[in-house]
């Protein structure tokens, strides 16, 4: 094997010269500038992925364990529909097809559908650990809340949730780990994250262990720096004797 | 937009598709008996308690598991043409990728599998004058197995969906075999549509089965 050959990060991506200081200067960018602000790319629709998916998994995860048939009914077929697809279809399904079907998305930017794949693809499956969650909880709980003359809404924002939300957290931890790792999907489309610079940069500069190795560390990186901020947040709702507390 | 399915018949499924369906199932088949074998090893390695064993294991399953797995195909694609001196098929190298990929998260349920058993059935093992090699053979991984059967199958599903990565690196699966024919008949929402519809058929009815077989395997202790 050849020697290891670094400078190819600060290389100019159009002339291919080496740039000092390894940032471009007046609009050109090296590769090192490029990888940045991949690194970015895949950070935002992580992001916005894992935020759109919480909100629809804890909404669809509720649904699940209503005493409502409908509801219920919706759940289910939200969660096996969006479980039994692979990612990457799903992400074709949002680009090629869906816009065709319903003319209004064509507007929209690959970047903004691969967050819709994205996140309805994990929704399912936080929607799945909430319902555990909720449903882990003793039953007595729920009717504690309703003997009270507690609505079924206000039986879940009161009684149920606040626990429930917490008994949730450590999975939901993999998730968002998880979340990060399948942003790379994302290449099918072109959206300019990590694996898309990873693909392209190997092609243009042959140096593709160098490149590969920069990019598998900023995932490892981004896995870990999830991790620990998950743990805090965990930490930081933790109610002492309680579900999850020490 | 009307969808028009009339170019589609059974010659251009067979033509087209069929290769590509083929390929998954064999990628996916491999990989899991694979990984099945390679990740049982590695689940032994990390209960052997043996420090020199546990090690080299666990780096090597929480490394495979924190990266994308597209990641990793592209990674195998890059370097075993390098390390055995002459090119590989994408098709090669992905039923590699996956076989030493998912052995790192079949180690992980089989390790959870073998520790779902109770320590006095090992205990019982060498109480009868068995060695770790026959009591593990004999007694745990028979029904660590067992316990195990139902997660083991929902990771075959997940290791049939993710096949569809390799198309990262060209490779002909199901995917690529409805992309190939969408693209010669100029109908590729036509062919997205019923590609999705396909994986989700044979996902479907996979889980349903893995949900039956759960009920009746179950151990009752």
């Amino acid at each position: 094997m050849s020697t290891w050959d670094w400078q190819v990060f600060c290389k100019d991506t159009i002339e291919g010269e080496i740039q000092p200081g390894c940032f471009g200067k007046g609009g050109d960018i090296t590769y090192l500038d490029w990888l940045l602000s991949a690194w970015g790319w895949t950070l935002s629709v992580s992001l916005l992925a894992l935020l759109l998916a919480l909100v629809l998994g804890a909404l669809i995860g509720i649904f699940r364990t209503t005493p409502s048939k409908t509801l219920v009914a919706i759940g289910n077929v939200w969660t096996e529909l969006f479980r039994n697809i692979p990612l990457l279809v799903q992400v074709v399904l949002w680009y090629h097809v869906l816009p065709a079907l319903i003319p209004p998305l064509k507007s929209l930017p690959s970047f903004v559908l691969v967050v819709f794949a994205l996140g309805f693809f994990t929704s399912a499956r936080i929607a799945e650990q909430v319902r555990a969650g909720i449903q882990s909880l003793p039953k007595g709980q729920r009717y504690a809340g309703l003997a009270m003359g507690l609505t079924l809404p206000q039986t879940y924002r009161y009684v149920l949730l606040p626990v429930a939300f917490r008994v949730v957290i450590p999975p939901l931890t993999s998730e968002s780990m998880g979340i990060i790792k399948n942003s790379a999907v994302a290449f099918a489309v072109s959206v300019s994250e990590l694996t898309m610079f990873a693909m392209q940069a190997q092609e243009e500069t042959s140096r593709g262990i160098e490149v590969y190795l920069a990019v598998t560390a900023l995932y490892f990186v981004s896995a870990i720096v999830v991790n620990r901020i998950a743990i805090f947040i965990e930490h930081k709702v933790q109610v002492p004797g309680m579900a999850g507390g020490h | 937009m009307h969808l028009d399915y009339s170019f589609l018949d059974a010659s251009v499924l067979s033509s087209f598709v069929l290769k590509g369906l083929i390929f998954s199932t064999q990628l996916t088949l491999v990989a899991t008996l694979a990984g099945i074998a390679l990740g049982t090893v590695l689940a032994l390695m990390r209960l052997s308690g043996k420090t020199w064993l546990v090690m080299p294991a666990a780096a090597y399953v929480n490394t495979m598991r924190s990266i994308p797995l597209v990641m990793v195909i592209l990674w195998f694609f890059l370097l075993i043409p390098l390390l055995i001196g002459q090119p590989m098929g994408a098709e090669l190298s992905a039923v590699i990728t996956f076989t030493v990929f998912e052995a790192a998260y079949f180690s992980e349920i089989m390790r959870a599998g073998i520790q779902s058993v109770p320590k006095g059935q090992v205990n019982a093992g060498y109480a009868v004058g068995m060695t770790y090699g026959q009591t593990m053979q004999l007694i745990v991984l028979p029904q660590a197995f067992r316990n195990m059967l139902p997660v083991l199958m929902t990771q075959t599903i997940i290791l049939f969906q993710d096949t569809s990565l390799v198309y990262a690196i060209g490779a002909y699966d199901l995917l690529k075999g409805f992309e190939v024919a969408g693209k010669n008949f100029n109908r590729p929402v036509e062919m997205y549509l019923l590609a999705t519809a396909v994986y989700f058929a044979i996902c479907f009815s996979l889980s349903m089965l893995v949900r039956r077989l759960q009920k009746k395997i179950a151990i009752i202790r």
